[in-house]
């Protein structure tokens, strides 16, 4: 498992975590969301965030992306703690947030704008990643004129496009219907592979997670602690067809399975 | 859950706000002939009324619209409206530009929400007409108090409208702007401001409707001046087809300028709303 990192030549500190989690919890009022998470998310690696519905796993990753303030301990991204949202981190959103008003083109570029990036870089960059996430052709659409999936394809790219090291996914997949979910998680695994950043990807399936996670925490129930740390020895280089029916796959889908099992009414 | 947001229209987007979205619907998503079949239909029930007659006061569809050539030619109705329009204008101008100021102030900031909302809430409850005349005794029978009656009638509506699409905008969006590092003025300007719009816009069309009931409030009852004196004068001359005329003249202005309103909105603000 740990020998991919070496390929990540580029990066000056290959082999540290890109970020760490260091005792962090939460309260709502009375409710207590997280207690005391540590967790390293290794560099160029996508890591999962599994675990039971309202465990808390949402509430971990907006923490990392800056969004909500922890009640106590602290995430570091490179070595350095977060106190809001950063450039080096990019979050696709679980409704994907898109400008209802503004066209695919102004949308994925809109994280460009906001750094105020001239019109005609931004959008030359923006149709790069357009294109990646196969778009190609919809860039003076609207919003409502898009399926689920190619609404979701636009956040992605929107978070590709302020080429953050970190992008967070907070259930990307869940308003998108099956079938197009499992074409974008094909997908995502090629723009994993190609685009070498680090990946923090929330989901509530298991099967989704097996299939693109290099690394699954399995996160206990309310108040959330980390119960297990799962790396899927699946053969990537398959097909995705052969990944799903692949023996390490399925077993890791059943491991998953009777450790969530117990927290499942 | 997925498929049924695909297909969906942009309706999902329109506000809560009342009857000045459908009106404004009415006009831009129908066809032209339904409209013509349905004002041809209510027409000719006015026109059997008129004959029957339900009222020796109640002219006939014919009468009332010969009537209305009439005026529109011997130069009266122009005249009464060019008296009209001006507080209406000035009106809604200053609400307009107030109100919508005042109202996004509110939305973002609890300490504005705190002085100025409860004034609002009560002036949007209270019956305006009957402070019209109260006017009189502070502004006389001028311009200014016409145009104070369109203000009061209108602002509290836009005003409140603005503040609780501002309050309402979407946190999602927000939140995509705050996680993309936007300023506090790029979330308003970008984000905020287009995501209130259409709730902005219907306030300031029911303030132009409010602000027309001020302006025909302040004429029959403040100033026999404009549109509000026509009525007035033909009532009292029992030219009855004439003051229909002057009526429904004034509702077709009305409806028109809340059309013109709404296409202008689509065309500058929501693009989006163009299409499917």
């Amino acid at each position: 498992m740990t020998s991919s990192t070496a390929s990540i030549h580029a990066l000056p500190q290959a082999d540290s975590a890109a970020v760490e989690v260091r005792s962090i919890s939460k309260n709502y009022n009375e409710v207590e969301a997280l207690r005391s998470i540590d967790l390293d998310f290794p560099r160029g690696k996508l890591t999962t965030l599994l675990g039971p519905s309202g465990c808390g796993k949402t509430t971990l990753l907006k923490i990392i992306a800056g969004l909500i303030e922890p009640t106590s301990g602290e995430v570091r991204v490179n070595g350095k703690p977060v106190t809001g949202p950063g450039p080096e981190r990019a979050f696709v959103f679980q409704d994907f947030a898109l400008m209802p008003w503004a066209t695919v083109m102004r949308n994925v570029a809109f994280g460009l704008e906001l750094k105020g990036m001239g019109k005609a870089e931004r959008q030359s960059i923006a149709r790069h990643y357009i294109a990646e996430v196969g778009l190609t052709g919809f860039e003076d659409k609207y919003p409502h004129e898009l399926s689920g999936g190619m609404r979701q394809r636009v956040g992605l790219a929107r978070a590709f496009a302020v080429n953050a090291e970190v992008l967070l996914l907070d259930e990307p997949f869940s308003a998108v219907d099956e079938q197009n979910r499992r074409k974008f998680q094909e997908d995502l695994l090629r723009l994993v592979e190609k685009e070498r950043k680090t990946f923090i990807f929330v989901t509530h399936s298991i099967e989704e997670a097996v299939y693109v996670s290099d690394r699954i925490v399995l996160l206990s129930r309310r108040p959330s602690r980390v119960s297990q740390i799962i790396e899927p020895k699946v053969d990537r280089t398959a097909s995705p067809d052969a990944i799903r029916r692949d023996q390490g796959y399925l077993d890791t889908v059943e491991e998953i399975w009777q450790g969530l099992k117990h927290y499942v009414d | 859950m997925a498929s049924s947001q695909v297909n969906g229209p942009a309706r999902a987007v329109h506000s809560p706000a009342g009857w000045g979205l459908s009106l404004g619907r009415l006009f831009t998503q129908h066809p032209i002939a339904s409209r013509v079949v349905s004002l041809g239909l209510f027409f000719l029930m006015w026109e059997i009324a008129g004959r029957v007659p339900i009222s020796y006061a109640f002219p006939t569809f014919l009468e009332t619209l010969s009537a209305f050539v009439t005026m529109l030619f011997d130069g009266s109705l122009f005249v009464a409206y060019g008296s009209t329009l001006q507080p209406l204008i000035i009106g809604i101008a200053i609400s307009g530009v107030v109100g919508v100021a005042l109202g996004i102030v509110m939305g973002l900031s609890r300490t504005a929400e705190w002085l100025v909302a409860p004034l609002f809430i009560v002036l949007q409850s209270a019956p305006m007409a009957a402070l019209i005349p109260l006017i009189t005794f502070v502004y006389g029978i001028g311009l200014a108090a016409k145009t104070l009656a369109v203000i009061m009638l209108a602002l509290p509506v836009i005003v409140l409208n603005g503040y609780k699409a501002v309050r309402n905008a979407n946190p999602s969006l927000v939140a995509m702007c705050y996680s993309f590092q936007g300023t506090k003025l790029q979330q308003i300007a970008k984000i905020i401001i287009p995501d209130a719009s259409p709730v902005i816009f219907a306030g300031l069309r029911l303030g132009l409707a409010a602000g027309f009931i001020g302006v025909i409030l302040a004429e029959l009852l403040i100033t026999p001046t404009g549109i509000g004196d026509l009525i007035t004068y033909h009532r009292s001359v029992a030219n009855y087809a004439e003051m229909y005329a002057a009526v429904v003249s004034i509702i077709l202005v009305s409806t028109l300028t809340l059309a013109a309103l709404e296409a202008f909105e689509v065309r500058v603000l929501r693009p989006e709303k163009r299409r499917g």
